[in-house]
């Protein structure tokens, strides 16, 4: 009987066992490895001291190149994911139990974007995986084979699926890719069993929605509010946040007069319903392309005098922020990275915009560049030091208004930036308090950032750099422990497991997976 | 109106001439108009790259001339570069028309003897540095290509004041080994954790930053010597000379 429930417990993962993920830190169960979005492993093995012996204990070359995949650990076997592709691994060896593809149609095309996945989500005995073609595909653990697939969307009008996505209790949870191409956004949970959709929920409020009146006449429908990147969930509260891209179009704000909700917003939404709950928009009206297209981190420290739930976020448009998750109350904001577009925030967090600093059509300079401050990739929060782990990037743009037209299927972007001279330009790893926004230290990166970050209970801090180094930093210092050169421009995230008690580091560099240990 | 007295046949090339450049003018504004709104977004608002490569070059190498270029935009660069499967044809011609545009710089007629400059390249040992057309030593920037890039202004410039016409991302550095000489060079490569240097006789470095004083970075600094007591005649000649590499082999 006791062995029973043993082999019962390693052939599936159901919810509780995400909840309860701190339990078993030798496993990887989620995008961001608990629902708290705080990418921190508690493993301890790896430290400051020991760092330096890192070596690679095996690698996997991917069919495709510029991965960005944060891989998935479950009982020894990694799931990995690419484009419409999926693999499960030997965690000890690299070897493969399976592989699974489908076909991206011909006529697909990627509109602002490099065609991608960042991973896959585990629930009991299946893998989910989301594609370019935006199907929702579940996976049979086993064996790989398709149980069931859902059409979400029509690729054809440039939604499109790069996104991890979410288990949480009977659900999955999935975001588009699209906000270049006018597409009007939307966060779908399906039945984890069947594939039939739970709920949707619009990022753009049609009439009669609350917030519908932040559009003007037709804009909406072509109002953007992808969402792109794995959001966070707090089970006790059975509150879903996650992040919503830019408004469409992009660069030219004239046509969608108002502040635009949900854009550049985190949403809280009812994980049954998905209704919403509160929502925060860090970037009324945006017109540089800052998606909040982010991580959420939720963590509960004593801010203004009292316990909290916090969420916060280091948001592309180069503020910290700092809200109550359980009612959005804005509690804190600063500049994380230079920025000229706006004189600060008001005491409710809506930026104080500096007139001048929107797109023009001779080109209008202001920092941080179109990519953000951040972007899509993982920051870190660890419990350990209650410090904030963010890949910076410091650079400006000359930021272009041009004409919109909105044609289905092409881009839909009136505008856009032109790079400015690559040696002003430059990233950081950077520890902020997590509850002040503080800068407590940086490690200087020649170039900006595409690289997330993990923290650890060991005091390591983990990325990557556009060189192809992956390396250490000390989490209390950010003196660096250790470095590897992995031949190629990392764009992922970094994640921590155990393989027979022994603490691993993953990350995957371009075509390759390298897995490195002690 | 044509003047009576202005003899008839010059007027035809003349007009053909200017209706040409019209229509060339006309194509290259409805490119640029296409360009910024299903191009820019990668390779820069004006053409100078960003997620996508630059295309300010005199030459595209995926796409040297009109037809491979209309053929390349036509149908993408899969994965990454999606195909322009919603222009027409005819967008597709003047989208190629002002992306060729962009590495071209103005007709210019610059004075000099090109062939007296080339000897002059050869008697100040310019190649002991740079590669023309395969000759010459790799130390410096190539310049088989360099007057397609870069007016004669620029390249005078260049010569008199080397430092003050710098190539993009060129950096020379000064490294100081813990233990060990002093390395001063041409940075070919770095990271947040080590760097590499070429110097000035071809010889390689590479050091982890860890085993070094803090490194010296010189910016606005160039190996090359000033020629600024060249007499202005040889200047001349030798920038008819640069200003005449095309990159044509």
């Amino acid at each position: 009987m006791l062995l029973l429930v043993a082999l019962l417990a390693q052939s599936s993962v159901p919810f509780e066992r995400i909840v309860n993920a701190d339990q078993q830190p030798g496993n990887w169960l989620t995008y961001s490895r608990t629902y708290q979005g705080q990418r921190y492993s508690p493993l301890k093995e790896l430290t400051p001291k020991n760092a330096a012996g890192l070596k690679v204990k095996w690698a996997y070359q991917f069919r495709d190149g510029n991965n960005q995949v944060s891989p998935i650990v479950v009982d020894q076997v990694m799931y990995l994911s690419g484009p419409n592709s999926a693999v499960a691994l030997d965690t000890r060896t690299g070897s493969k139990y399976w592989s699974w593809s489908r076909p991206v149609p011909t006529d697909y095309q990627s509109i602002g974007f490099g065609r991608t996945n960042r991973g896959v989500a585990v629930l009991d005995d299946l893998v989910y995986v989301a594609t370019l073609d935006c199907y929702l595909v579940a996976l049979d653990a086993k064996s790989g084979k398709e149980r069931w697939s859902v059409k979400a969307a029509d690729y054809k009008l440039g939604y499109s699926f790069t996104v991890a996505p979410l288990a949480i209790n009977g659900k999955i949870v999935v975001g588009t890719s699209g906000g270049e191409a006018g597409v009007r956004g939307f966060i779908d949970a399906y039945d984890a069993k069947t594939g039939q959709r739970a709920w949707r929920f619009e990022t753009i409020p049609g009439p009669g929605q609350p917030g519908h009146e932040t559009w003007l006449n037709d804009a909406w429908k072509t109002g953007g509010g992808s969402t792109w990147v794995t959001g966070a969930y707090d089970p006790q509260l059975n509150l879903l946040y996650w992040g919503i891209g830019n408004p469409g179009p992009d660069w030219n704000g004239d046509v969608r007069p108002g502040d635009n909700l949900y854009t550049c917003s985190f949403v809280a939404l009812d994980g049954n319903t998905g209704q919403l709950r509160w929502h925060f928009q860090f970037t009324p009206h945006d017109v540089h392309d800052w998606d909040a297209a982010h991580v959420p981190i939720l963590f509960d420290a004593t801010v203004r005098g009292r316990p909290r739930k916090l969420i916060a976020n280091a948001n592309r448009n180069a503020f910290y922020y700092v809200l109550d998750r359980e009612t959005g109350e804005f509690l804190s904001g600063k500049p994380y990275v230079k920025q000229t577009w706006a004189k600060g925030l008001d005491d409710r967090g809506r930026p104080i915009v500096i007139p001048g600093s929107e797109p023009t059509a001779e080109g209008s300079l202001v920092f941080p560049s179109l990519n953000g401050a951040t972007i899509w990739y993982s920051p870190a929060y660890s419990p350990a030091t209650g410090l904030y782990y963010v890949a910076a990037r410091e650079k400006s743009s000359l930021y272009f208004k041009r004409e919109a037209d909105y044609k289905p299927g092409t881009f839909f972007a009136g505008g856009g930036e032109q790079d400015l001279d690559p040696n002003e330009e430059w990233g950081a790893i950077r520890a902020l308090d997590a509850t002040t926004g503080e800068q407590r230290w940086q490690f200087k990166l020649i170039t900006p950032p595409w690289a997330g970050v993990m923290a650890t209970a060991g005091g390591l801090v983990f990325s990557g750099t556009n060189e192809g180094n992956f390396f250490a930093l000390d989490a209390a210092t950010g003196q660096p422990a250790w470095d590897f050169q992995t031949g190629s421009r990392i764009t992922a995230n970094p994640i921590s497991f155990l393989v027979n008690g022994q603490q691993r580091v993953a990350i995957a560099a371009d075509r390759v997976l390298y897995v490195f240990g002690l | 109106m044509l003047s009576n007295n202005m003899p008839y046949r010059p007027i035809v090339p003349l007009v053909l001439a200017l209706l040409s450049a019209v229509t060339l003018l006309a194509q290259e504004s409805e490119g640029r108009r296409i360009f910024e709104a299903q191009c820019a977004l990668c390779h820069g608002q004006q053409g100078g790259g960003g997620r996508g490569p630059s295309l300010v070059k005199p030459t595209l190498t995926k796409a040297p001339d009109a037809p491979s270029l209309e053929k390349l935009i036509s149908e993408g660069i899969p994965p990454e570069m999606p195909g322009a499967w919603q222009l027409s044809p005819n967008e597709v011609k003047r989208l190629a028309v002002f992306v060729r545009s962009l590495g071209q710089l103005p007709s210019e007629t610059v004075p000099g003897d090109p062939a007296h400059g080339r000897d002059l390249y050869r008697r100040q040992a310019c190649a002991s540095c740079h590669i023309v057309a395969g000759q010459g030593s790799g130390f410096g920037p190539e310049l088989s290509a360099i007057g397609a890039r870069r007016n004669a202004a620029f390249l005078r410039e260049a010569l008199l004041s080397p430092s003050a016409a710098l190539p993009e991302g060129f950096l020379m550095v000064e490294a100081v080994p813990r233990q060990g000489a002093k390395v001063t060079g041409i940075r070919v490569g770095e990271d947040p954790f080590t760097i590499q240097i070429i110097d000035a006789a071809g010889g390689f470095h590479s050091f982890r930053l860890a085993d070094l004083q803090p490194l010296n970075k010189l910016p606005k600094r160039s190996p090359m010597p000033a020629y600024a007591k060249l007499p202005p005649a040889d200047l001349t000649d030798l920038v008819a000379y640069l200003a005449s590499l095309k990159g044509t082999r």
